[in-house]
């Protein structure tokens, strides 16, 4: 992954519901080979919009382009550049973590070659337990096991639903220095949360998701901490954090 | 043609094959280590034998006039159970997100489902089977072989239905419901032509004796399995 390649990831006039209810209303955003968090409270539409992103969801209106590909149109193309962590990591719990790298990877169509399973386990630093089954992992060990297999898909783009749920201080250091890796590599990452314990340190731009509305998109360099606060409970009508 | 050429087909059948094998390589080791479903299928395939004795009573001659509709009787509901939770473990941590944004053809998950739901109802068939024979003093060896072809040409039919139903219901509330008021009336011709087969090859007709119900078999297997590959993605995309 370099500079080149960096994909963009770009939505307009975005809009989604489920039954008539609109989730989701004219969104405008776009970014490359940065880091973007999305605040947002609960039911502010953040999954539904990382769902749309991932493809995963058609939205009722606008547009979504991954890479240059109209996501939307050829999901497959933009699939290719996704990686998705979810809230559930995409991990079987009876297989053990090289097991489960080694499905996905085949899935994928990649090389599910031992070595290769092995150093990605050890860039997420599970290679210690790589033959334990994922049942007896904890929620960050799972949650870096999907980082794992993202890493092994080579994705250029990066979807993370809620990546600091359950984690302590030291979980969400570390996916934080993950998060830098992959923005240095040159990949382009979206992270969801509600939680203002982690990824904003590293991010490059903070959005508000309030009501299905983007309230607020501004670099993460222009928000002090106390100033980001203020924000989100004024724009957010002090909504659950 | 040069090599070349031939590389990308051939590149594609390969990672095809893997995906598909991949599956069923997941969904076994999965099976042999949890054995939510072997073990349950068991115990339901005695409750079974249990409860048709108490039906029928200690008369043979009914006993054996019975077999063959008690037999895939046993097979219809053990599969109910079986196919109809092939897809639950996919709804765990989100793996069925994971499935759909994997790249190519979605047929391989479809396939490799299909596989895996086919070992595990054939082990619990001739489970049912030898069970039959000990409890019910019924001949099933002389017509063991042509016996197994229409058992494995039945399996396809019921498993190739119900994996495609299994995925289509898994995501519904009511699917405990839903699936056996799909998969039955689908299973119609499959039903006919198996106890049709069973019940001659039982009463010790020969094999050519049964070819026009065995052509049925071939041909549902051959429509339904079509059918399972060809709409599975929009199964799954949902």
């Amino acid at each position: 992954m370099n500079a080149s390649t960096t994909p963009t990831l770009r939505i307009e006039g975005l809009a989604a519901g489920y039954g008539g209810f609109l989730v989701l209303r004219d969104l405008v955003l776009e970014t490359r080979g940065r880091l973007t968090v999305i605040l947002g409270p609960n039911g502010a539409g953040k999954t539904t919009l990382l769902q749309i992103l991932a493809t995963l969801l058609r939205p009722t209106a606008g547009s979504l382009s991954i890479g240059g590909a109209d996501a939307l149109r050829e999901p497959e193309r933009a699939r290719a550049l996704i990686g998705m962590v979810a809230h559930g990591s995409y991990v079987y719990e009876d297989l053990t973590a090289r097991e489960n790298l080694r499905f996905w990877e085949t899935m994928r169509g990649g090389d599910a070659a031992r070595g290769r399973l092995t150093a990605a386990l050890a860039q997420v630093e599970l290679d210690g337990v790589a033959d334990e089954r994922v049942r007896t992992f904890s929620a960050g060990m799972k949650r870096r096991l999907g980082l794992a297999r993202v890493l092994l898909g080579q994705a250029r783009v990066l979807l993370l639903d809620e990546p600091f749920t359950g984690l302590d201080r030291r979980g969400r250091k570390w996916v934080n220095e993950f998060l830098l890796g992959f923005k240095a590599a040159g990949g382009t990452a979206v992270v969801a949360t509600h939680n203002f314990g982690g990824g904003l340190g590293v991010a490059d731009r903070v959005a508000i998701l309030g009501s299905g509305r983007l309230l607020m998109d501004r670099p993460a360099t222009d928000l002090a901490p106390e100033e980001l606060h203020r924000l989100y409970e004024s724009l957010t009508d002090g909504a659950e954090q | 043609m040069s090599a070349c050429a031939k590389e990308p087909g051939h590149s594609a059948v390969s990672s095809y094959t893997k995906r598909a094998w991949i599956i069923l390589w997941k969904d076994l080791l999965i099976e042999r280590r949890a054995k939510e479903n072997a073990n349950a299928l068991l115990f339901f395939c005695l409750l079974l034998l249990f409860l048709f004795q108490f039906a029928l009573g200690p008369d043979r001659e009914r006993l054996a006039a019975a077999v063959p509709g008690l037999l895939w009787l046993g097979f219809i509901l053990a599969g109910l159970l079986g196919l109809g939770r092939s897809f639950l473990g996919e709804r765990e941590n989100d793996c069925w997100e994971g499935l759909r944004l994997t790249p190519g053809d979605k047929s391989a998950i479809y396939l490799g489902k299909l596989a895996g739901n086919c070992v595990l109802m054939t082990a619990v068939e001739i489970i049912l089977v030898v069970l039959f024979g000990v409890f019910y003093s019924v001949d099933l060896w002389t017509p063991a072989a042509p016996l197994a072809l229409v058992l494995g040409l039945g399996t396809i039919g019921l498993a190739a239905v119900g994996t495609l139903f299994a995925a289509m219901t898994t995501q519904v509330r009511a699917r405990e419901l839903l699936f056996p008021v799909l998969l039955l009336p689908v299973q119609v011709p499959v039903l006919l032509a198996t106890v049709s087969a069973t019940q001659a090859l039982l009463l010790g007709q020969p094999l050519a004796d049964v070819a026009h119900w065995l052509k049925l078999l071939a041909g549902a297997d051959l429509v339904y399995v079509t059918i399972g590959l060809l709409t599975f993605e929009f199964v799954l995309e949902g």
